[in-house]
């Protein structure tokens, strides 16, 4: 197995009355990459943060490449990359300057710079001042920052959020070439599911500061089914107001105006003919029907009862 | 190897921190083309001699009905003396007389011709604040005494019409106008503008660009990298020292150049003078902006820092006119330091004898603040 490159264990964090992170452990293994997915409030920037040395524990123990902060800050400050929630660089420095700037913290010169400058994208727009990137320019300049040296762990906080599918794609397509190098662990924090699926083999699902769940792929959509989803609309107001109508081995979830509806089928083949035949028997007709996989999104649902981006 | 790196650091940094600045087209008017602008302004509105006006109500009908003996002293003098306003034309004044003096600068009184009540009333609203009426023959002087200008105004003209007629300006041959050099309203005020650039943009430049910078989490950012710490702020603050001292330049080259003035002290003290209130200010900077991201709680202590400087510090006018119980506060301000020093070598031709005290002081100062500020500092 390979090497943890980062350990947490039992981390704890308040700010005044909020106690945002509850004694979380997590172990990252070299050249693994691990989604932290979650709404906003779930605790994720905070985790990031007390990895990063931003924010120190309240009790537990971080190790990065088995050092705790305390007293190794400037060699671990070297061996990782960082990409912070909606960071804002000096708006009137050109994209190359403000590369150069980074580079000097790390005693890199202009071929670096250079060289992430090609890795990003964004050579037509190197004389660029700052304030004139777009949004998803801006990100892609961030993550080129985090990676000026050559980390072994990059944590990326939210970087593609408010970004639009174009850009988001330009930023994982940087990702999936880091990735196949394999050299470079990555904690990223996310709200979008399928940029936790299609980036990470690792994903952590959490919530109001505790991981509810943890696993791969995989593993988390085969817990306890066999990860069937059932979307049916209907006319409105046909369809029941119980989510839980008696007798049946599944739970119909419907919206407030009842003309929509979804059930999780954990064995096919015996529970969507009894699916069926409850729809007949209450006089139910539908609209659309739509089986697919199970997601990480219902996975979301079925442990909290609400969906992520709600 | 690490010698290098931390060049390469603070390089970058300084670079970085003077593009910054220099890329924002309003540095260049605010900071150089303003003062000069303004000591433009204020020398010249200081210096020049130009024509006092002055507007006098002369009272034809007396109250009570009464009549003037004929012929009148007064009328006649006005008549015989005056430039006489040409009937039905746009000027309103019946006489206008001109006194001209060289030195004292030249004075021009215009004369309403109106009854006591609408005198009144002209008086209540300032248009004019001394009223000339006549009475046996001599003129009679009607005016608040706590108006110094209309006591002035008696005093110039009771000398004239008094004797009947104009007396040559030339009389005033006591008057010895200050016109050398460090005695001028000019030279007392460019220093001032000087430590006023000083104080405001390291106060706005520094304290700003710090808290702006912690808003937008580029601090947070930063150290999170290996960047010393204490080479971030050594940017920032010489950055700013380099950007005053070229402001600086730039109005004291200016001054000398259109008004004459002239440093008659040690230059060498006022390089060290000025640093010493550089880094004063920039100790108080970091001070202020330790701790707040908030840019608005961030203009409030700025101001807070700034205002009271600005107007206790002598900039513009003396603070000696202070109560005297405030004055030895206002010495103590920064501001008054660095203004009295840089003062006095350029118009008394003060050495480092003279300001080796202020300059410790202030490097004390900046030292203290800047100790306080570290400890109190806020990155993330």
């Amino acid at each position: 197995m390979p090497e943890t490159v980062i350990e947490v264990r039992n981390v704890s964090k308040s700010f005044k009355s909020v106690q945002a992170v509850k004694g979380i452990s997590l172990d990252i293994r070299k050249g693994q990459f691990v989604a932290l997915l979650g709404p906003n409030g779930a605790g994720k920037t905070t985790l990031v943060e007390m990895i990063e040395g931003i924010q120190k524990p309240d009790s537990g123990e971080i190790h990065i490449m088995g050092k705790k902060w305390k007293g190794n800050e400037n060699e671990i400050h070297r061996i990782i990359g960082i990409s912070l929630q909606e960071t804002r660089f000096i708006d009137k420095l050109r994209v190359s300057e403000t590369l150069l700037l980074f580079a000097g913290f790390f005693d890199l010169g202009a071929e670096r710079v250079e060289e992430i400058i090609r890795i990003i994208g964004l050579e037509d727009k190197k004389s660029a001042y700052v304030v004139n990137l777009s949004g998803g320019q801006r990100q892609r300049l961030a993550l080129g920052i985090a990676l000026l040296n050559q980390p072994a762990i990059l944590l990326l906080d939210e970087p593609t959020t408010g970004l639009d599918p174009v850009a988001r794609r330009e930023i994982w397509d940087i990702l999936f070439k880091l990735k196949e190098k394999g050299e470079t662990s990555m904690i990223l924090t996310t709200h979008y599911m399928e940029e936790a699926e299609s980036l990470c083999e690792y994903i952590v699902i959490m919530d109001e500061g505790v991981i509810l769940r943890e696993g791969t792929m995989d593993q988390l959509l085969d817990e306890g089914s066999d990860g069937k989803v059932v979307e049916f609309t209907s006319d409105a107001g046909l369809l029941p107001a119980e989510p839980d109508p008696a007798g049946l081995p599944f739970h119909i979830r419907t919206n407030a105006t009842r003309d929509r509806g979804s059930v999780r089928l954990r064995n096919f083949d015996t529970d969507l003919p009894a699916f069926l035949d409850y729809l007949k028997s209450h006089n139910i007709s539908l609209r659309h029907l739509e089986c697919r996989r199970k997601t990480l999104d219902d996975l979301f649902v079925e442990l909290t009862g609400r969906a992520i981006n709600e | 190897m690490s010698k290098l790196i931390k060049y390469r650091q603070l390089w970058q940094l300084i670079q970085a921190l003077f593009r910054e600045i220099i890329r924002e087209p309003g540095v260049l008017f605010w900071g150089i083309l303003f003062p000069i602008l303004m000591s433009l302004g204020l020398g010249i509105a200081f210096t020049k001699k130009s024509d006092v006006v002055r507007k006098v109500a002369v009272i034809t009908s007396p109250a009570g009905g009464n009549t003037y003996d004929s012929p009148s002293a007064l009328l006649s003098f006005l008549d015989n003396n005056c430039e006489k306003s040409t009937p039905g034309g746009k000027d309103s004044y019946k006489w206008k007389l001109y006194l001209r003096n060289e030195k004292l600068g030249n004075s021009v009184f215009y004369f309403y011709e109106m009854g006591w009540d609408e005198a009144m009333m002209q008086l209540k609203r300032g248009t004019v604040n001394v009223l000339i009426a006549e009475k046996n023959n001599v003129p009679e002087y009607h005016f608040d005494p706590g108006n110094s200008d209309a006591q002035l105004t008696y005093i110039k003209l009771n000398s004239v019409i008094g004797k009947g007629n104009v007396v040559p300006a030339e009389g005033a041959q006591n008057v010895i106008p200050l016109t050398i050099k460090g005695t001028r309203y000019i030279d007392f005020l460019v220093p001032g503008l000087i430590t006023m650039g000083v104080m405001m943009s390291s106060m706005w430049g520094i304290s700003y660009g710090l808290i702006e910078k912690r808003s937008k989490k580029l601090l947070r950012r930063f150290v999170a990298t290996p960047m010393k710490k204490s080479h971030f702020l050594f940017a920032q603050v010489s950055v700013r020292m380099i950007m005053n001292f070229i402001e600086s330049l730039v109005l004291v080259v200016f001054s000398m150049i259109v008004f004459r003035m002239v440093i008659q002290g040690d230059i060498s003290a006022l390089i060290l003078m000025f640093i010493a209130g550089n880094f004063a200010f920039a100790g108080i900077a970091v001070f202020a902006s330790s701790h707040t991201s908030n840019t608005e709680v961030g203009n409030g202590l700025i101001n807070a820092v700034v205002f009271p400087m600005m107007i206790l510090s002598g900039i513009f006018f003396s603070y000696h006119n202070f109560p005297d119980w405030s004055i030895n506060i206002i010495k103590l301000l920064p501001l008054t330091i660095m203004t009295d020093g840089i003062r006095g070598i350029f118009n008394e031709g003060a050495g480092f004898r003279e300001v080796t005290v202020p300059i410790v002081i202030l490097f004390g100062t900046g030292a203290l603040f800047f100790a306080a500020g570290l400890k109190i500092f806020k990155w993330h």
